[in-house]
């Protein structure tokens, strides 16, 4: 048993580190800039980020972000930097407020309904009225 | 139980109900949050190699343009382009070309067919189109003596859309 | 041949329509010569429809621009193999197809029916044709592809050039293999309901109509999502696109389905979720149709807008309000007093299972239909992409791989928690210990770290399910390979699932990869000049013209090489699709189980090129995967080999 879980283990290992093979290890600047670039959707493309795309304004609003980053600008100034000229639908995702917050959370109240529901139902059936009961 | 099922079904019918509404409706151009405020400031080195300063054009109506040489609508507007220059440069009315996404060679070639005095420049970076949000050519900004960006448009320019644009500008106080 | 085409399509309508009376008519007055006569009206409005999609095929084919669609879809310079894909190049030949699919599908099901479900297929036929009717009644109205044009213009205006490849060859009619599949089980459950008979057969016959629709769906996502990598060549391969996202939420719903049968065939139970689910499964289907068609969402699919999204929202209404309705009435019967002996068991975790894939679907319609609902409301259309799927589809669908990896070790009726943790225990230690390895090699990103765990957690619950199949087996003396054989085919719905669940992880492991760990680089070269990523380093030979068949437009060489040694050469381009002047990625890629060199021109200056180039790790195994799930699936559908020599197991350790 200890030998079986042994060999498990070790072909387990081997799998983790191969996958681990394509590891990151320390953030570019490159990296950084594709992160920012990724919450930005390209205004000239359909359903494209600006880290995706290959067009000549994704590539200067990269350059953008870039310099940004190595002035020193965080991330969310560099976002609203962007919003500011652009407006809100530059953002790949709606920040969370406002109306936007339905869209956030709408799936979890989807997920907490349901298994409140699930909760429900599983009690039922452990639990099932005794005939005689009131239905 | 069975009137929570009705009432999810029912909210499940009004969006769609929204959605079929939506789809009704025409979708707005891209919005612009820069109307109304204060053009930001830049530097264009233009083709012939002079500098244009947006802050040292204060106290002109300013009539920003931004083109492409491969774009038809750019073509389309450039004759009502140069007439709104020659007509209200007398005026006090600045007309600057920002030349973006396009080929130095490209652009002056249709400069000169047709025939462009007012002042052009490249935007190689793409910096000034960015601080001006601009997402497609042609497009253009029209910004009062006081520097504020009064109006955007999308498109090619009409001549009735200036004369409708700059008249009140021109006639406007000086700061 | 388009008057023959019309005339087929009419023919087809008005022999749906009779098939409707006719079996409905059988039904009420128990008359069998009219219950025949319905089933013929359904094989012979697949005959039709089989004749107008040869005639539309064949005018494409012969370039016949007398025909409007013809004219709009396909030209003299298009290749033949693309001729025939000028079928499902726009709205009208689309909704051909379906009307097609469904018709084939239906005669099928009367075939396969005609001695069984004798009360269930008089409604079943009705809601087919009434279904098939109204796209026939859309196929002779508004979107007729026979339309004729007065003057026939000396050339086409060519297919949309995207579609000219062979992945979109296959991705449009997979999905409509898929999608229209979904009818099936819909219209039986719609005659159980309407007939009252709610036991198990509308269920058992239609097991396998929900494994094509489910198939076929994946099957064609899977295809777009291959396409988009290696043609329209971004780097990725999903953007949730609306389009895509609109079959994304049918399938899984249907993934719930699939499960959520299996407690109703074992137990009667979960009869009022099983009905939901492949009404709601049904329903998501018609909308993705609408979002596809109307103008209400942005999408890379924006040449399949037309106006007459409104009407597949008045369909989808009708037919959703009918049959939530039907349900909501029958409700009384359906909610029979059930004995559970546990909550913890199979069917207390596939009851999980379903809520947790319909959430999923609910992050994906919250994100699709918002910017449209925004729009509405505040009048600014807000985006939803990447970032809020990444936040809120992620964790839910990391919660369904969870209970993929518990369903499959906890037994049906009941369990102990005790019992379960250690049952749990081995997969959990490993797990955990193949994270902590990840963790110390880098892998910090915690979306792509908790997928990882949980693959390796499900991985091995369900080796181990095969390790105990096939002990069982050896002990009555075969091998091991035959043993493996024998579970899968004495019990095919089960293993055949587990090797479908072992395709899904190899493509969760694929997908977790490149999304969070892959690496790019933007780059503007000379010739001679070199860039390096990861351990590949790319020199540039230089700049040529490129041309073929259908595209010019210019290419970059350059040598792809690892520590010195040269590896090969990859080659990118910026092309211009002569016909329709469309500009097209041609995107170099070099792929290895383990990762993806991915190089794409962006520009091309004097004496200088821009790259972008990137790095994406275990693609290969998406597409792999995909290869596993097609196999497991099929094994799956196999029917069950009985077998008189059956092996002795310990029934104490015989728990499920």
């Amino acid at each position: 048993m200890t030998q079986r879980f042994l060999k498990l283990a070790a072909y387990v290992v081997a799998v983790a580190a191969l996958l681990a093979g394509a590891a990151v290890s320390a953030q570019t600047i490159d990296d950084r800039v594709r992160d920012i670039a990724r919450q930005l959707m390209c205004p000239v493309c359909e359903g494209q980020t600006v880290a995706e795309s290959s067009s000549e304004l994704a590539e200067q609003m990269r350059a953008v972000i870039r310099e940004q980053l190595e002035g020193g600008q965080h991330p969310e100034q560099i976002l609203d930097y962007f919003v500011g000229r652009y407006g809100e639908s530059i953002l790949a995702a709606p920040p969370k407020r406002g109306l936007n917050l339905l869209v956030w959370i709408g799936p979890f109240a989807v997920l907490l309904g349901g298994v409140g529901l699930a909760v429900r139902t599983l009690r039922r059936w452990t639990h099932p009225p005794l005939p005689g009961d009131a239905g | 139980m069975r009137w929570q099922k009705t009432a999810v079904f029912f909210a499940v019918v009004s969006v769609l109900a929204v959605l079929g509404l939506a789809a009704a409706r025409e979708r707005p151009p891209w919005s612009t949050p820069l109307v109304g405020h204060p053009a930001p400031d830049f530097t264009l080195t233009l083709f012939d190699g002079g500098r244009l300063r947006l802050s040292e054009l204060r106290g002109k109506v300013v009539v920003m343009n931004f083109w492409a040489s491969w774009c038809t609508a750019c073509r389309q507007e450039s004759p009502v382009l140069e007439w709104t220059w020659q007509t209200y440069r007398s005026r006090g009315l600045v007309l600057v070309g920002v030349n973006i996404w396009d080929r130095r060679s490209d652009a002056l070639r249709m400069m000169a067919e047709f025939g462009k005095t007012y002042p052009n420049g490249p935007d190689p970076q793409g910096r000034i189109l960015q601080e001006f949000g601009v997402t497609g050519v042609p497009e253009t900004f029209f910004i009062d003596r006081r520097g504020r960006i009064e109006r955007k448009h999308l498109g090619p320019v009409t001549r009735d859309l200036v004369v409708r644009v700059v008249e009140p500008l021109l006639t406007a106080a000086e700061p | 041949m388009s008057d023959l085409g019309a005339f087929a399509i009419r023919a087809s309508l008005v022999v749906a329509l009779y098939a409707i009376a006719a079996a409905l008519i059988g039904a009420r007055l128990r008359d069998e010569r009219f219950l025949t006569s319905g089933r013929r009206g359904v094989l012979a409005a697949a005959a039709f429809l089989t004749l107008a999609s040869v005639a539309l095929i064949w005018s494409l084919v012969a370039a016949d621009f007398s025909i409007l669609y013809v004219a709009q879809n396909t030209s003299l310079a298009t290749p033949l193999f693309y001729r025939i894909s000028g079928f499902w190049g726009n709205m009208d030949g689309s909704l051909l197809l379906w009307a097609w699919v469904l018709s084939a599908y239906s005669a099928i099901v009367v075939l396969t029916n005609r001695s069984r479900n004798a009360i269930l297929m008089p409604y079943v036929i009705t809601v087919l044709m009434g279904v098939l009717a109204f796209f026939l009644v859309l196929l002779t109205t508004a979107a007729d592809p026979f339309t004729r044009l007065q003057v026939p213009p000396p050339d086409g205006g060519g297919l949309n050039p995207l579609l000219e490849d062979p992945g979109m060859f296959f991705h449009p009619p997979t999905l409509y293999l898929g999608y229209v599949a979904l009818t099936v089980p819909f219209a039986f459950a719609v005659a159980a309901l309407l007939t009252g008979h709610l036991g198990p057969e509308w269920i058992t016959s239609t097991r396998r109509w929900a494994l094509v629709a489910w198939y076929f769906m994946g099957l064609g996502l899977v295809i777009g999502g291959w396409w988009a990598y290696h043609v329209l060549g971004w780097g990725g391969y999903w953007g949730w696109d609306p389009v895509e996202n609109s079959v994304l939420m049918p399938w899984l719903v249907v993934t719930a389905y699939i499960h959520s049968v299996m407690v109703q065939e074992r137990r009667g139970m979960l009869k009022v979720w099983n009905l939901a689910l492949i009404i709601l499964a049904f329903g998501l289907s018609i909308f993705g149709t609408f979002l596809t068609r109307s103008g209400v969402v942005s999408s890379v699919h924006s040449f399949a807008r037309s106006s007459i999204g409104p009407v597949f929202v008045a369909f989808l209404m009708a037919a959703m309000l009918s049959a939530f309705a039907l349900l909501l009435a029958r409700m009384g019967r359906l909610q029979e007093a059930h004995h559970l002996e546990s909550a913890l068991s199979r069917e207390g975790a596939f009851l999980f299972n379903n809520v947790a894939l319909v959430a999923a679907a609910a992050a994906v319609f919250f994100g699709t239909t918002f910017p449209m609902l925004s729009e509405a409301v505040r009048g600014v259309r807000m985006l939803v992409g990447p970032p809020y799927y990444n936040q809120v589809f992620v964790p839910i669908a990391l919660l369904v791989l969870l209970l993929m990896g518990v369903g499959t070790s906890i037994p049906w009726v009941e369990e102990t928690l005790p019992r379960l943790g250690r049952h749990l225990a081995l997969a959990a230690t490993l797990a955990g210990a193949g994270g902590v390895v990840l963790l110390v090699f880098g892998v910090r990103k915690p979306a792509a770290l908790s997928s990882f765990i949980l693959v390796m957690f499900v991985a091995v619950v369900t080796l181990a399910e095969f390790a105990r199949g096939t002990r069982g087996r050896r002990r009555i003396g075969e091998s091991v390979p035959r043993a493996v054989y024998s579970l899968l085919r004495v019990n095919p719905q089960r293993y055949g699932g587990y090797v479908v669940h072992v395709g899904g992880l190899m493509m969760v492991v694929g997908i977790a990869a490149s999304s969070g760990l892959s690496r790019q680089i933007d780059t503007t070269l000379a010739p001679g000049e070199e860039v390096r990523i990861g351990r590949y380093m790319l020199s540039l030979q230089g700049v040529l013209p490129y041309r073929d068949s259908t595209r010019i437009g210019i290419a970059v060489q350059l040598t792809v090489s690892n520590a010195g040694q040269v590896l090969g050469v990859l080659q990118a381009g910026k092309v211009v699709h002569v016909a329709s002047q469309q500009p097209l990625n041609l995107v170099g890629i070099r792929s290895t189980p383990r990762d993806d060199l991915y190089v794409i021109l962006a520009g091309v200056a004097p004496r200088k090129v821009r790259l972008q180039v990137l790095l994406n790790p275990l693609v290969f195994w998406i597409w792999t995967g995909m290869g596993v799930i097609t196999l497991g699936t099929l094994i799956a559908v196999l029917p069950e080999l009985r077998r008189t020599r059956r092996p002795v197991v310990n029934p104490a350790a015989e728990r499920s």
